[in-house]
């Protein structure tokens, strides 16, 4: 055993702490759940090798060479793979200012501030590594049975790109401390790590739509961008190099990443001290709410509760962030639906189930924070309303912030064709309405600040159920606005059977809300 | 604590009852509560103690609605509250000791929001609410979200939530946890002017010096049962210890075997 204090003390409690939360995160809480868990991901592990089978079999035996335009595509898509591995490193930089949790005990031990946040940085850059790493897996094997031992060399790009990702968003975190103090960069935290997540998926789409008419990876294929960039002896092409089996191009792009990593501990790790103890003082920072008026308004009890549930959801900045992100996302539909708008063609009908889908999401979330995110159970309990008058308040909350954020993109649909934004219209409240139903079903007893970590404490099978049956929404409007009923009907009938399903499982009880 | 005379005692028991529960059960792994028979008049002070896990707060939770109970019966100044939550409710306050707001929300939004779950009319309750809220000391922070708040001053906003719709039964769970001296003595003053103004308070309490100077009736549960009930005077005659503390007598009651109850 190391000797308390050290700096392998302390990275092997921050392993301990991170193996338990990734096992609590998979079992739900529950440790016998371990085995299913285990053959769960036995099978989703064999699907995804099936996927990449199919996806990157003709690469693997006929061998790719090193050319310039393969080396664009191949750096193109590592950036898009980095953006995402950013994104959540960000994510977790700004967790470690923001949660608490054991840092007043560490803090106030006589353990060294820099020691810790060294650690904490590296625990970071080995949770962003192995996420990089599992999402290559499935790929990177493909690749090494079909053609060679050289491609396992893509898991150390892997593991080098999470430590550059981590390296970036520590300095980009405390970057936007200094600038824009402790209290605004909790909020803008989350909206830069949600905004870098998308933006450079986001950003291909537009320019595949503005060249070519189509969402694809086609602008890393065209001559004009092969034209201007670095030539083939360039560094920039070191990690594309690495990834396809160069050995002194990984040497390189592993030293490269680690002194990176090491740098940005060596620089910040010594300032984190100071920005958590200024974060901390944000929890004890006071808000003052203007409102029109400070006087009592007589309202409806529905409508003080709905009212309840609107206030609280407007000022979290968390949903706000996500709500960004899920329109950054239509922006690409958007865009296409202008272009093809223009051009006269009917495709925007493909604008259909990313609406739903988003909704769908958008949904979940809303649902979960008015159902299961209640601050003041007992005080809803025990106030003189029925358990049925609280949950329809909270239903038509999640329906109405859907129909408010969705309705104008339906009404700019409907402006390009009719079936099409009748189809979206319904494919987005019946996704919502789905969301709502499957979190009553599912329904937790959990504070609002559980909700970023909202997968947790809910059921593995509600989660799955809203990822399908928003799926299945989508699916079903999508071929309903191109005026394929038959089918769209059997899509319905799949998504009306899935919340059957959660139905028959449990049941909702809107008789007692949290009395049990 | 004074002890009743006799007359009171006659007094006492035509006085209308608040609160009766009848073969009250709820069972976890164990019993939590067994078969309680309790009953509180209107108007008076009853302090609930009983070691931890004695079963106090599922008791005051069953009775509030926020649990089920497994058998028995409540009835709250004479409504059925399992069968008319909705009539009981209305003149109920319940309030834990971990104080349950929307850190969202400032203190003057959470007290309009529950003056609307009371359905009370909005000039009477923010009457009220500005009442208690400078009652309180909560003027500073009225505007203020209550995420901002420490602990002691949310258990305020929540004790102003649970007086701001005027209930008959108050029923508090450990009300003066996180609140400092000169807070308590307020929860205190404003827990005996709501009795004196002719509402029922209930609260469990760990601080026997509470219980002891408070309450004009103490009940001592533990395993699910009420193991004693009665005036100060009542339970030291009890233990046979006349001039002994609450502590004292508490500590011999809880001690006896359950079965002598």
């Amino acid at each position: 055993m190391s000797q308390s204090g050290t700096l392998v003390w302390l990275a092997s409690h921050e392993l301990r702490l991170s193996w338990r939360d990734w096992v609590a995160m998979m079992t739900v809480g529950h440790r016998r759940r371990m085995r299913t868990i285990a053959i769960a991901l036995v099978v989703v592990a064999g699907f995804m090798h099936l996927m990449a089978y199919s996806m990157v079999r003709r690469y693997a035996l006929t061998g790719i060479e090193p050319d310039m335009a393969t080396l664009v595509v191949v750096t193109g898509i590592m950036l898009l793979a980095l953006s995402p591995l950013l994104s959540q490193a960000m994510e977790l930089v700004t967790r470690v200012f923001y949660s608490r949790s054991d840092l007043d005990l560490i803090l106030t031990s006589p353990v060294s501030p820099r020691k810790i946040f060294s650690v904490r940085i590296g625990r970071i850059a080995v949770e962003v590594a192995l996420f990089a790493m599992l999402l290559a897996t499935p790929f990177v094997n493909v690749m090494a049975v079909l053609g060679g031992a050289r491609w396992l060399a893509a898991y150390g790009v892997a593991a080098a790109m999470g430590a550059v990702a981590t390296a970036l968003a520590v300095a980009l975190t405390l970057a936007l401390f200094r600038t824009i103090g402790a209290k605004r960069t909790r909020l803008i935290a989350q909206i830069v790590a949600a905004v870098i997540g998308a933006a450079f998926v986001i950003g291909l789409q537009i320019a595949a739509i503005l060249s070519y008419g189509s969402l694809s990876l086609s602008p890393l294929q065209s001559a004009w961008l092969i034209a201007h960039v670095p030539d083939i002896g360039s560094p920039a092409w070191w990690p594309a190099r690495a990834v396809l089996g160069d050995p002194a191009a990984l040497i390189l792009v592993a030293v490269i990443s680690i002194a990176l990593l090491g740098a940005a501990i060596l620089i910040f790790a010594p300032r984190f001290g100071d920005d958590v103890l200024a974060a901390a003082s944000v929890s004890q920072a006071v808000v003052q709410q203007r409102r029109w008026s400070k006087t009592f308004r007589c309202r409806p009890v529905s409508r003080t509760l709905r009212q309840k549930e609107w206030t609280l959801l407007a000022r979290d900045p968390w949903l706000m962030s996500q709500t960004l992100m899920q329109i950054l996302y239509l922006l690409p539909a958007a865009l296409f639906l202008w272009h093809t708008f223009h051009s006269g063609t009917d495709a925007y009908v493909l604008l259909v189930p990313m609406m739903v889908m988003a909704a769908g999401h958008l949904g979940g979330n809303l649902a979960w924070l008015s159902i299961s995110g209640e601050d003041a159970p007992d005080l809803v309990v025990t106030a003189p309303i029925s358990a049925q008058r609280i949950i329809w308040a909270k239903i038509e909350a999640v329906m109405g912030g859907i129909a408010v954020i969705f309705a104008p993109l339906v009404a700019a649909l409907a402006f390009a064709s009719v079936r099409p934004a009748l189809a979206a219209g319904m494919g987005i409240l019946v996704t919502a309405a789905s969301a709502t139903l499957i979190q009553l079903c599912f329904r937790t007893q959990a504070r609002r600040s559980q909700f970023r970590h909202r997968q947790v404490s809910s059921s593995r099978i509600a989660t799955f159920a809203e990822a399908f049956s928003s799926i299945a929404w989508a699916a079903t409007s999508a071929l309903a606005a191109a005026g394929i009923w038959l089918a769209s009907l059997f899509l319905g009938l799949i998504a009306i059977s899935i919340l059957a399903g959660v139905w028959l499982i449990n049941p909702p009880d809107t008789q007692a809300h949290a009395a049990r | 604590m004074h002890s009743p005379t006799p007359a009171a005692i006659m007094r006492q028991a035509k006085r209308p009852i608040a609160l009766a529960t009848r073969g009250l059960t709820k069972c976890f792994d164990r019993p939590a509560v067994d078969a309680l028979d309790l009953t509180v008049y209107c108007g008076e002070f009853y302090a609930l103690v009983g070691p931890n896990g004695a079963g106090k707060t599922t008791t005051l939770r069953m009775v509030v609605g926020l649990l089920r109970p497994d058998a028995g019966t409540i009835a709250i100044e004479g409504i059925d509250a399992l069968a008319d939550p909705i009539a009981a409710k209305q003149i109920t306050a319940w309030l834990s000791d971990e104080p349950m707001i929307y850190d969202k929300l400032t203190p003057f939004e959470y007290l309009e929001f529950v003056a609307g779950l009371w359905r009370i009319d909005s000039g009477v309750a923010e009457a009220r609410a500005r009442e208690l809220i400078g009652w309180l000391g909560l003027e500073p922070h009225a505007h203020e979200r209550c995420e901002g708040l420490s602990r002691g001053m949310k258990q305020k906003v929540a004790l102003a939530g649970a007086l701001v719709h005027d209930p008959r039964l108050i029923i508090f769970d450990e009300p003066l946890t996180g609140l400092d001296a000169g807070s308590a003595r307020q929860v205190k003053n404003a827990l005996r002017e709501r009795v004196a103004a002719g509402a029922t308070v209930i609260m469990t309490t760990h601080i026997l010096e509470v219980a002891e100077r408070m309450a004009d009736r103490i009940g001592i549960i533990a395993h699910g049962r009420l193991i004693a009930e009665g005036t100060l005077d009542e339970l030291h005659r009890r233990t046979g210890k006349i001039a002994a503390s609450l502590e004292d007598t508490f500590l011999t009651l809880v001690a006896e075997p359950v079965a002598t109850a």
